[in-house]
């Protein structure tokens, strides 16, 4: 019986097109990180520069997923994937939609800056802010390697440290509403940085789902909403 | 030692079962153990790349391998619960009971009609009105009734490739059989043809168990309900066609639908 052939040059020409979309969401997952760390960086030193340019970048992600979503309806059309093709396609729509919201979530966190900044809020933002911002960019970078990678376990990984995030935001809470319980001209300013405790919150959200697709496209098994669990 | 009919039994669903098959071309083994159940009813897709046993099996379950010399099986070919190589099996009541269509249609040098009724009229049918109902029920099952009622008589070789191997599909339902075998049987249609084809074995499949051997993925996704992957003389993987599809639970079917063997 003879061995299996190489694969039609159909698919390795499928392929080398599945493989720019992988370049095209790790380019958009860099640039949605980049702008959490921007933006977060933008709060921590009340830098004005910085969190217009996380504002203005945002146009930039926005494309991407617009290239991306184009790419990938061109490949359903075209090539008609099957099995893990498919599932990463499908998940690579999901994910740059995941990435464009974070992308804004990223927005928000800076122009929240930018009030705070035109405040003059003296108020100094928690270590559990700046805690949850690099857990948040962990998880996004973690469950981004996850999915181009098709680490099922890793995308796990990524899903359980949701809880911690939302742990910190509910201590950032309780903290903020004792600040604005002392004084009461801290309530605006408080309720800024609760508004980026509330944004960060969501990139970790956004992330799991990512993980979670991940999760599909590694091993076939859905556990969103625990569904397959 | 005379021929033991093989008659339909009050119960028959047309359900096919391999058990344990192996088959082999002299002493070349060309299916491994094969287990497989396929459902009444329904359409089975056989994929696989070329030489990995997929036709082999299907000529099995018509016995359609028999004519070639030197070959051999071992285990169980179930047609409802009975083996098909049990000695003294009538195949030629078998090949009825089982039909088959091949992917180059292959319709007698006769008109449409007598193509039709070629199965029931060596069965013995010579009714003339019974023969008319049979063709033309046939026909319509297959399709065509519409486009060839006013040319019954003209010679089949002149219909479209598509018609003529709708007309062979026609042909094998005019024996009334349970089971439906198609080697790659619009492979050589356009893509019109094709999508008739395909939307009439849709139809027949709540009246016949279908099984079909394809090498194109696509059609096999399309119209099977169930789908098995062979590979190298094994079974790999049967399962449902949307699972086998979208999350196969075997690597090298992964690696076979998705073209990366290597």
């Amino acid at each position: 019986m003879t061995a299996v052939q190489d694969p039609p040059n159909g698919f390795r020409h499928f392929h080398d097109q599945i493989d720019e979309l992988k370049a095209r969401l790790l380019a958009m997952s860099t640039r949605a990180e980049e702008m959490i760390e921007q933006a977060v960086e933008a709060l921590l030193h009340n830098d004005h520069g910085i969190a217009e340019m996380v504002v203005a970048s945002d146009i930039e992600v926005n494309a991407l997923e617009v290239e991306i979503e184009q790419r990938a309806v061109a490949l359903l059309a075209l090539q008609q994937p099957m099995a893990r093709d498919l599932r990463f396609i499908v998940g690579a729509i999901r994910v740059s939609n995941d990435l464009e919201r974070i992308g804004d979530h990223a927005v928000n966190i800076a122009q929240s800056s930018l009030r705070l900044i035109e405040q003059r809020a003296t108020l100094v933002p928690d270590p559990e802010i700046e805690d949850m911002a690099r857990r948040a960019r962990l998880m996004l970078s973690d469950a981004l390697d996850a999915f181009l990678r098709s680490d099922g376990a890793l995308g796990r990984q990524v899903c359980a440290a949701d809880d911690a995030v939302d742990a910190l935001h509910n201590s950032i809470f309780r903290i903020l509403l004792t600040h604005m319980m002392a004084d009461a001209r801290t309530i605006t300013p408080s309720l800024e940085l609760l508004l980026v405790s509330r944004n960060l919150e969501r990139v970790a959200d956004l992330a799991t789902n990512i993980g979670e697709d991940a999760v599909y496209l590694a091993e076939g098994k859905q556990i969103k909403h625990h569904f397959e669990d | 030692m005379l021929a033991e009919p093989f008659i339909e039994s009050p119960s028959a669903t047309g359900a096919v079962e391999a058990r344990n098959f192996s088959f082999f071309y002299g002493k070349k083994q060309a299916l491994f153990d094969i287990s497989l159940a396929i459902e009444p009813r329904s359409i089975t897709a056989l994929i696989g790349p070329s030489g990995c046993g997929k036709s082999t099996f299907l000529r099995s379950i018509n016995r359609m391998n028999d004519t070639i010399p030197g070959v051999h099986q071992t285990g169980e070919m179930l047609l409802d619960a009975k083996d098909l190589y049990t000695h003294g099996t009538d195949v030629v009541a078998l090949r009825q009971r089982v039909g088959m269509v091949f992917q180059r249609w292959n319709p007698f040098p006769k008109s449409v009609y007598d193509n039709v009724v070629y199965g029931p009229r060596i069965n013995g049918v010579a009714s003339r009105p019974q023969l008319d109902e049979i063709a033309e029920d046939a026909l319509r099952r297959a399709g065509l009734w519409d486009e060839v009622k006013d040319r019954l008589r003209r010679s089949a070789l002149g219909l479209s490739g598509g018609q003529q191997q709708r007309l062979c599909i026609a042909r094998a339902l005019a024996n009334q059989p349970e089971v439906l075998l198609l080697d790659e049987p619009a492979s050589a249609l356009d893509p019109i043809a094709t999508a008739k084809v395909e939307q009439l074995l849709h139809e027949l499949k709540s009246e016949l168990t279908i099984v079909i051997v394809t090498h194109n993925l696509q059609q096999a996704a399309r119209i099977s309900t169930r789908t098995a992957f062979f590979f190298l003389g094994e079974l790999v993987e049967a399962d449902s066609t949307d699972r086998m599809f979208t999350r196969p639970r075997e690597q090298r079917t992964d690696a076979y639908i998705t073209g990366r063997f290597g």
